[in-house]
């Protein structure tokens, strides 16, 4: 089923440059899909074209923004207050940023669930959450150009936690903000990267979605495609979901831009940034909540007993607990010793994961949370499971757990009868192409 | 095609638990009082500004907060907003002294302020603004609403919340007890009296009444797009909900041959 048309224009076109085939075979009638795919399918390609929003939108902002420590937030009301529709264009992009977060955390925990990361798409897993990590480094410095006083003083917490690093770490610190303290350097630095790092993210996506294209998409009962009538064409039938998708998510978006912009925003941050007033609480975006929580979890030193030398002080510990949580899941392909993929076949993991989703939620609230008990004690615990999770129960459940049998096909379960497969219903949609 | 729905139901309960989380990731934290809420003529989908209390508002904060809280981002063409013609506002404009120069001789001279200038601060500043005010800096009030965790319901509560402090408490000189204010100890007295403006259009100026009248009119000042944003809005839903129950008929018309 290779592209085929009667336009002269594309023949043309596709003869010198195969374009329209490929783009056939990567999201059109040529790429075969799992016919059972559930709408948390849709984030993947929710979370591109968020990415397309917020570069179309932060194009536009960089026209009107000023990175100077003097004009910054001032240039931002001019945008909210002066430029055409500027106030939409701001709104859309720093809610688009809360919105990428809520699809991407809903498309990593569809991949935990289903187990989307184990073999063969680990390199697809791996590149995930390098655009995760990218996400996350962008969204931080994109916070910092307003130069409100969260701005700021998010800025002066995070990049301090550099000085954590032995030896090298005040060094690094200085090096990143180009003097002394968070200053001038550091915005124009920040507003250079926080334009290039989205391209980035775009050419990491690119290999993401080539990674899937290897061997396709998972699907919610884990097993593989066994042939053309576990398939359908993705043109039609998941463009359609997609726009459906799209179409319920921008409702949701559609309905914080224009009615509660500030809703996920810290008023805080509408005061100019001073650096002789220091906010009461210093607190991140919400998407950054539960590993800031990580990050002050560890509150005490780690020494050599009986010599009292410290290995590990407690703020490089929180430092190594913050970016450990991602980094472990790096190793989650290897650290999950069972087979089965789906949890709706692992009749333990599937509590275990959703103890996880409380975990993580528990994280993010006591995060937001200032730094005092019962709150410490409950984020030590909190972060401790994260880690147990990852490190202790999966190895453990893989050996442990006893899978509930797997369906012979996907064709199968889908029919609803035991019988044997009618190939004549099943491959009609995947022939129509 | 149950099953899909109800996972679909599922992540948009997981979104819009995301969403529940944003005012957590705000952080009301801790030693913020709690403010009890208000109506306002702005709240609500189809809410706007009322043009009386915007202008009762624009005469509290010139006869009273003007003296010594800037409103920097306020250009005076912007108060047309309120209600005024061109030619008003520029009478307004002209009650000020704005900065302007170099001229020919290369001296800096003042010049009565016309409607793209905006609002000339106080003082000139930060240190100025506090010798003036007892070493306390009377913040500008452009965003104040957006910029404080309960708004305008704040807003409104904190300039008529003065009231006696608790007996144990000995409040310093320069200090003033608010029961809204966090740490309860301001240095701004109590700026709102009976009688100390007299409203053009005759409404009692009470203390209450002078309170929520110039909330309105900074609540416009912070965000003068809120109007055009909600009408805007309700547009774009309607359009979205007509659109996404279309793409839901393609989508079932799409998967109609497809055996669940």
């Amino acid at each position: 089923m290779s592209f085929q048309t009667k336009n002269p224009v594309i023949r043309w076109i596709e003869y010198r440059m195969p374009v329209f085939s490929f783009l056939d075979h990567a999201v059109g009638s040529g790429y075969p899909t799992p016919k059972n795919l559930n709408y948390f399918w849709n984030f993947g390609s929710l979370a591109g074209i968020v990415l397309v929003i917020m570069i179309a939108t932060g194009v536009l902002l960089a026209m009107q923004y000023t990175p100077h420590v003097d004009y910054a937030f001032t240039s931002v009301e001019r945008i909210m207050r002066d430029v055409n529709y500027g106030w939409l264009i701001r709104y859309i992009h720093m809610n688009g940023a809360s919105f990428f977060f809520i699809v991407v955390y809903i498309h990593v925990f569809r991949g935990l669930y289903y187990g989307s990361y184990k073999a063969p798409r680990e390199l697809l897993w791996m590149l995930g959450l390098v655009i995760l990590l990218l996400m996350m480094a962008t969204a931080f410095m994109g916070y910092v150009l307003p130069w409100g006083q969260m701005s700021f003083w998010g800025a002066t917490v995070i990049t301090n936690l550099f000085s954590a690093i032995p030896l090298v770490g005040e060094s690094i610190v200085t090096w990143l903000w180009g003097g002394f303290s968070v200053a001038n350097p550091t915005l124009n630095r920040f507003f250079a990267l926080h334009f290039l790092l989205p391209f980035v993210i775009v050419a990491v996506v690119v290999l993401h979605i080539w990674a899937l294209h290897r061997f396709g998409s998972n699907n919610p009962l884990g097993i593989d495609v066994k042939g053309p009538q576990d398939t359908i064409p993705f043109h039609p039938y998941y463009t359609a979901k997609d726009y459906l998708g799209l179409g319920v998510f921008l409702i949701i978006f559609a309905a914080v831009v224009f009615f509660a912009p500030n809703y996920m925003g810290h008023a805080d941050n509408y005061i100019e940034a001073n650096p002789l007033s220091t906010p009461a609480h210093i607190v991140p975006e919400w998407y950054f909540l539960p590993f800031y929580a990580m990050l002050r979890a560890v509150t005490f030193d780690i020494a050599i007993p009986f010599t009292g030398v410290v290995l590990i002080d407690a703020k490089l510990g929180g430092v190594i607990a913050m970016f450990g949580s991602i980094l472990i899941l790096f190793l989650l392909p290897w650290l999950d010793t069972s087979p089965v993929r789906s949890s709706k076949f692992r009749p333990l993991y599937k509590w275990f994961f959703w103890v996880l989703v409380l975990d993580s939620v528990l994280l993010g609230y006591v995060g937001s949370q200032p730094p005092e008990e019962p709150w410490v004690t409950v984020g030590q615990f909190a972060t401790l499971y994260y880690f147990l999770h990852f490190l202790v129960l999966l190895p453990l459940l893989g050996k442990l757990e006893r899978p509930k049998p797997l369906p012979a096909s996907i064709g199968k379960p889908v029919l609803g009868g035991s019988g044997p497969v009618h190939a004549s219903g099943t491959a009609k949609p995947m022939e129509k192409a | 095609m149950r099953k899909p729905v109800a996972t679909f139901a599922l992540a948009a309960a997981l979104a819009l638990g995301g969403l529940a989380a944003g005012p957590l990731g705000s952080a009301r934290a801790a030693g913020e009082v709690s403010v009890p809420s208000r109506d306002w003529s702005f709240d609500g989908l189809f809410g706007a500004f009322d043009p009386a209390a915007m202008q009762r508002g624009l005469q509290v904060y010139k006869d009273v907060c003007a003296s010594c809280h800037g409103l920097r981002f306020v250009a005076f063409r912007n108060l047309q907003a309120l209600g005024y013609d061109a030619d008003q506002v520029a009478a307004i404009a002209a009650d000020f002294e704005v900065e302007d120069g170099p001229d020919g001789e290369g001296e800096m001279f003042m010049r009565p302020a016309v409607g793209s200038d905006t609002w000339p601060s106080p003082f000139p500043n930060e240190q100025a603004a506090r010798v003036a005010n007892g070493g306390a800096y009377p913040p500008d009030l452009s965003l104040i609403v957006e910029a404080r965790g309960g708004g305008a319901d704040y807003l409104h509560h904190l300039l008529i919340g003065y009231t006696d402090p608790p007996a144990d408490l000995e409040v310093p000189p320069g200090q003033y007890y608010n029961d809204y204010f966090p740490g309860n100890l301001i240095a701004m007295p109590p700026p709102l009296m009976e009688g100390i403006i007299e409203y053009a259009d005759g409404t009692p100026a009470t203390p209450e009444q002078m309170a929520a009248d110039v909330t309105t009119f900074l609540a416009w000042a912070a965000e003068p797009q809120l109007v055009e944003r909600k009408r805007m809005g309700i547009k774009v839903i309607l359009f979205l909900l007509v659109l996404t129950g279309l793409l839901y008929a393609v989508k079932r018309k799409v998967w109609s041959d497809v055996p669940h």
